[in-house]
């Protein structure tokens, strides 16, 4: 399963690779390789360009400040996994990682990566809806700045133009202490989800929410926050009725089906995984339930 | 381009070919260099027979390109075999009968050799966890589990080893 | 005096060279000059093929060729490959063309071959062949290839029943007509394969001025590879050498011969190079063959003990668009049902249905795993409905030891009435359920409940025909260096062919392990063989080399006595010397008497004295050497996502007498990682069109480590009366009751719920619509 020929690039700088993106006919970009590459070895996809971006340090970096965590779209899964930054400011997503893939994927993977493929049962495209992540897009026309719910579009589809990159992905950070939750369930170790939640809370004096988010993935072509489910907890004291309640909510989503899970199948687990994952966020929090 | 001069250092030496853009890190060590130990079974990115480290970290071969490679330094299962005899991660194979046909072996001991640099003491389930990404079909894996937590007693020096 | 090396824990001689990367699998074996092949295949299951253009594929650079049928040589041109296991029970004994002529029948099949400088661009090539199709109605389902009015999977034949045979003895009516109860089960196991982590592979080289024909194939068979190829090329088998190296992994597909294997080498002779085939993992899951994929509707008369009184039902097999091995496979699964215990009155009608797939041979296991799920799922419906517990319901229906040798009643597949030559059933059992802790699992599981875990127990027992003939061969020759060599026609994807043949060898010969040198696989080194299948090595090999060593060994210590002047029973064999036991205790090294034996030229040889110092010996065994086993599987279920996790699992196994225990014991655990990959991930599925829907290991569920627990092994040794090793086969009893026994196990988990299992693999997805029906979640999630 060898891949159809193609011409290959290496730009050094952001600027250098907008340019090519905007110029070569059929071009595709390079980050990690983990899932673009099985499609060109398939040749379901035929690239005539490959614009590598490993080379540009642009693309890398952790940064905090004013209540924001930004991540250039370049940073390896494996390095994120393992970043203080991120377990102190992000927990959710640091546990969430040790669900993407395999060693071997993660060390090559990145979150750029990641959220342009948009497949729906990919974990750090839910932990950016949770945390209301920006994606800062470059190209030849400048940068601009996307909300992560405009960002994905549909079934494997987002907002990025065919010469655009991710540039960075900006979270926005919760209360020190805040309750986060993260399950998924999935054949094996490693594989795609069939369904997951990840899960925020913020809880105040006698056991109140102030704040919840509540995503699902690996359920609908897209991943889903459940607003309705963050409504019937937001203002209202956390307890196991109150976690039931918003769980049940997990069914409203339109699921996907195919052959490795029905659609009944994962409304089903986005519910039993949806209380899961508040439950944990609420032990968390420090709610007794 | 669809040609690239690159300069690869596989084991330690250095290598300075043209490559087609297209040609994957597995067949240029394969077929390029004769380094025939890493093995392909899927080219697809699951099995993990192609595993091997670049700059350390353990990747699939089959799902890079050798051009990514340019300026790294590459380790495959000949790099990590002593020039007489076996490392004390083989032996411990060996030892605990971590193989049959041999097929997945130098990707296991890849896997497993950067497990053991960043934990020297793992867990049965964190020694199966890191194995997901390498498939066996031969021995149900007990053999590999065993090897690898008898060779992470063996390099602590501790007793029994 | 003790054996030195038969039965001990040798450490694989094998090992070294594979860890170091060193291993010398087909695609390792570099000739100059060499091209690369790639295959241009149908994606249609049924089509006819109106045309194929290759202009545009031969006009890229660095493409040498595009051959299709009529590019080939006669026979092989035309002629249907060779079906090597003929059966009157078939009607329609059909096998594919190597190339596809002007009908395809399955997904994948092969219908032209691209010839370039490299596999890249073959495969650019391959894209651009332009195939013309008619497409053709497909049947996907063997239960619809039966129906009325389903379409052809042959568009010339008028029926998609390949073979129809019933077996029976005793008079199943009465028992059914006595019997206090009857209960039957319906069901059904998926289609799956061997899947090994090497995919196939074939190199070819003809020689033009020897006129010899080299192939190098990821085979178990190389000699029943020459045999096909010599058919299909219209040659002679002595000017053909066909090759196994270094194979990784075969499991059964392996075996069978594939097109590929007869039309790379006739390339190879057609273009005077060399030519490489690597199969890549898209055409694996595509054109190896698969199993399983039958559906059971089965009734077992039982009286109020639950003592079998008769088992009948109907079985219907997908054989997929061919039958290459025949009817091997139902045949083995249909007598394989009584398997240890009496059943004293028997009849399966079992129908074999073509349909447009990829065709089913032996995977681990060959059929039997299917058997034994379905007596397994009978008996624990009969424990169930009875309120027996089911390992004392099966202890009521063993076949006892004393019974032994026991005549099941019906012919097994190797020709000769099936008569079980030893085995120890209920001890068997003994051991697994003690080792298993299962007198204390109620209470265990009692306890869970409280904890809000629900765990479950299951039992699965097996019989196994292994070491079928027809032979096998070895030749063990000293040679005057002292190295003794040893050939044979046995193969090696793992097992260890190498380490227990030279523990046997060395055994007899009195030589070190060290210096025997062994030629595995290569029909060059050795006149006749057969290869890996049916567990049948240890048995056929290792007897050949048993009596090869044997009478080596005699023939040493008569040349020693002779040289050293004593007498033949004052001489001991050690370390590879020869050493007198009296007088001054001279010696001599095994090289020296190999130099004596090869004579003086024009001298006779002294009397009695044969020549040179070798002997070769074919094994042939009288009939099959009867394994058996029970495992024991533990389960957790968590019922909310029906999530299942292996927590424990027990084998007791009996393969006779083991030659090398890490070995067998390397065997047993790695055929129960594929019996949970049957039991609860592993599912080739197809659409109704027959297009197959798994075609990567992102689809097909694999087990991988977490997956798979190490097992407790118990070793129940009832050695073979019928070989001088007492051994029998050791590679699939990990397999075959696993399914069974996991299901079983899974359904005590979730008895709360009483629901009820007859199919695998049994996914999350399943045992969660299950509870569901069930009633588990209603007062959940007020949805």
């Amino acid at each position: 399963m060898k891949p159809a020929p193609f011409d290959y690039h290496a730009p050094q700088h952001l600027k250098e690779a907008a340019e090519l993106l905007a110029s070569l006919p059929n071009a595709k970009i390079l980050a990690g390789g983990q899932s673009l590459v099985p499609m060109m070895n398939f040749r379901y996809v035929i690239v005539d360009h490959l614009v590598d971006l490993g080379g540009i340090d642009d693309l890398r970096g952790i940064a905090v400040g004013d209540g924001r965590l930004r991540i250039g779209a370049m940073m390896r899964q494996r390095d994120l996994e393992f970043s203080p930054e991120i377990a102190r400011h992000c927990p959710l997503m640091s546990e969430a990682l040790h669900h993407v893939g395999h060693r071997q994927t993660r060390n090559r993977g990145t979150i750029g990566g990641s959220l342009a493929h948009a497949d729906p049962a990919a974990e750090l495209p839910a932990v950016c809806a949770v945390y209301d992540a920006v994606v800062h897009i470059a190209s030849i026309r400048g940068l601009r700045a996307v909300p992560f719910a405009e960002f994905t579009t549909g079934y494997m589809a987002t907002a990025l133009e065919p010469d655009e990159m991710i540039a960075a992905i900006e979270l926005s950070l919760w209360r020190n202490g805040h309750g986060y939750g993260f399950h998924e369930f999935a054949r094996r170790h490693g594989d795609f989800a069939l369904a997951g939640a990840a899960a925020l809370l913020d809880i105040g004096a006698d056991n109140v929410v102030r704040r919840a988010a509540l995503a699902l993935f690996g359920v609908a072509e897209q991943p889903a926050r459940l607003d309705a489910a963050e409504a019937t907890l937001t203002g209202k004291v956390l307890d196991s009725t109150a976690i039931q309640t918003a769980a049940a909510a997990a069914w409203l989503v339109e699921p996907i089906s195919d052959i490795h899970a029905g659609g009944d199948y994962r409304r089903h687990l986005a519910q039993v995984l949806s209380a899961r994952a508040l439950t944990d966020a609420a032990r968390r929090a420090g709610v007794d339930l | 381009m669809s040609k690239r001069a690159t300069r690869i250092s596989v084991n330690g030496k250095s290598h300075a070919r043209v490559v087609d853009a297209r040609l994957t890190l597995a067949d240029f060590l394969r077929h390029e260099l004769g380094l025939t130990g890493t093995h392909l079974g899927c080219e697809h990115g699951v099995c993990g027979a192609c595993t091997v480290l670049v700059d350390g970290r353990s990747a699939r071969s089959c799902l890079m390109f050798a051009v990514q490679a340019n300026g790294s330094e590459v380790t495959t299962v000949e790099g990590l075999t002593p020039d007489d005899g076996l490392s004390v991660l083989q032996q411990a194979f060996v030892d605990n009968h971590g193989l049959q046909c041999g097929f997945c072996t130098p990707g296991m001991l890849i896997t497993l050799t950067e497990l053991l640099r960043e934990n020297d003491d793992p867990s049965e389930d964190e020694v199966r966890e890191v194995l997901t990404g390498n498939l066996c079909r031969c021995t149900g894996y007990a053999g590999i589990v065993a090897a690898a937590l008898d060779a992470a007693k063996r390099l602590r020096g501790g007793p029994g080893s | 005096m003790g054996a030195k090396h038969f039965g001990a824990r040798v450490k694989r001689l094998e090992d070294p060279a594979l860890l170091s990367g060193r291993g010398r699998f087909v695609d390792d074996v570099k000739l100059p000059g060499v091209l690369h092949a790639c295959f241009v295949r149908s994606q249609h299951a049924h089509a006819m093929v109106r045309s194929i253009d290759s202009e545009t594929a031969l006009s890229l650079p660095g493409v040498h060729a595009v051959l299709t049928a009529d590019d080939l040589p006669e026979p092989m041109r035309r002629m249907p490959m060779p079906m090597l296991l003929p059966n009157p029970a078939i009607a329609v004994s059909r096998t594919q063309t190597v190339l596809a002529r002007d009908e395809v029948y399955y997904v994948g099949q092969p219908v032209a071959l691209v010839i370039a400088d490299s596999r890249y661009i073959a495969e650019d090539a391959a894209a651009a062949v332009d195939v013309a199709y008619d497409v053709c109605a497909a049947v996907g389902d063997c239960r619809d290839a039966i129906r009325d009015g389903a379409p052809r999977a042959h568009s010339d034949l008028d029926t998609n029943i390949a073979a129809r045979f019933p077996l029976a003895y005793g008079d199943v009516d009465a028992a059914f007509a006595k019997a206090a109860h009857v209960f039957t089960e319906v069901l059904w196991q998926h289609r799956g394969g061997g899947m090994a982590i090497e995919t196939r592979a074939v190199l070819a080289n003809h020689d033009p001025v020897t006129d010899v024909l080299t192939v190098w194939s990821g085979t178990q068979t190389p000699h029943l590879g020459r045999g096909m190829l010599a058919d299909l090329l219209g040659r002679s088998v002595e000017s053909i050498r066909f090759i196994a190296p270094d194979v990784g992994g075969g499991f059964g597909p392996k075996a069978i011969f594939y097109p590929e294997e007869a039309v790379i080498p006739a390339a190879a002779q057609k273009i005077g190079r060399p030519v490489k085939w690597i199969e890549d993992r898209r055409e694996h899951f595509l054109c190896a063959t698969q199993e399983r994929d039958q559906y059971w509707d089965v009734s077992i008369a039982v009286d109020a003990g639950g003592r079998i009184l008769g088992v009948r039902g109907r079985m219907l097999h997908d054989s997929g668009a061919f039958v290459p091995w025949g009817i091997i496979l139902p045949y083995i699964a249909a007598v394989t049902v009584p398997g240890p215990y009496v059943v004293p009155a028997f009849h399966l009608e079992t129908i074999v249905a073509l349909t447009n797939k990829v065709p089913t041979t032996p995977v681990r296991g060959a059929g039997r795993p299917q058997a034994v799920f379905a007596m397994e799922r009978l008996l624990d419906r009969v424990a169930r409905e009875l309120q027996i517990d089911r390992a004392e319901v099966r202890r009521r229906n063993f076949i006892k030891p004393e019974q032994m040798p026991y005549a099941v009643g019906l012919l097994f597949r190797d020709g000769k009435p099936l008569v079980y030559d030893s085995g120890d059933y209920p001890k068997g059992q003994d051991a697994a359920l003690k080792l298993a802790n299962y007198a204390t699992f109620r209470e265990r599981q009692r306890k869970a409940l409280d904890e809000g875990r629900l765990i479950g127990i299951g039992i699965g027992n097996y019989v196994e025909g292994t070491g079928l003939g027809p032979f096998e061969g070895v030749t063990v020759r000293v040679l005057p260096s002292g190295k003794v060599a040893v050939a044979t026609g046995a193969t090696h994807q793992g097992q260890g062919t190498r380490t227990t043949l030279s523990q046997i060898v060395a055994e007899q010969v009195g030589c070190r392990l060290e210096d025997i040198v062994m030629t595995i696989g290569d029909t060059g080194a050795i006149a006749q063989g057969v290869g890996a299948f049916a567990s049948r090595q240890a048995v056929n090999a290792g007897c050949s080399a048993h009596y090869a060593g044997q009478a080596v060994r005699k023939r040493i210590i008569t040349l020693a006595a002779r040289a050293l002047g004593v007498n033949e029973n004052d001489i001991e064999l050690e370390d590879g010397m020869a050493i007198a036991t009296t007088g001054n205790k001279p010696t001599i090294p095994f090289g020296e008497l190999a130099r004596m034996a090869q004579g003086i030229p024009g001298v006779s040889l002294p009397a009695g004295q044969a020549a040179g110092l070798e002997q070769t010996a074919y094994y042939a065994p009288s009939q099959a050497a009867y394994c058996s086993g029970t495992h024991v599987a533990e389960v957790e279920v968590d019922h909310m996502t029906g999530g299942v996790k292996i927590v424990k699992y027990t084998v007791a196994h009996d393969s006779g007498r083991v030659i090398n225990p890490i070995i067998v014991d390397g065997q047993v655990q790695g055929g129960v990682a594929h019996g949970i990959g049957n039991a609860l991930l592993e599912w080739m599925q197809y659409d109704a069109n027959a297009q197959p829907l798994t075609t990567t290991f992102a689809d097909y569920m694999m087990p991988m480590a977490p997956d798979v627990p190490t097992c407790a092994i118990a070793h129940v040794e009832t050695a073979n009366p019928l070989n001088p090793l007492g051994v029998k086969g050791a590679g699939e009893g990990g397999t075959i009751p696993a399914p069974a026994a996991i299901i079983s196990a899974i359904e005590d988990a979730l008895s709360p719920f009483n629901v009820h299992f007859a199919a695998t693999p049994l996914t999350p997805e399943r045992i969660v619509a299950a509870l569901r029906a069930a009633g588990a979640y209603e007062k959940m999630f007020a949805a």
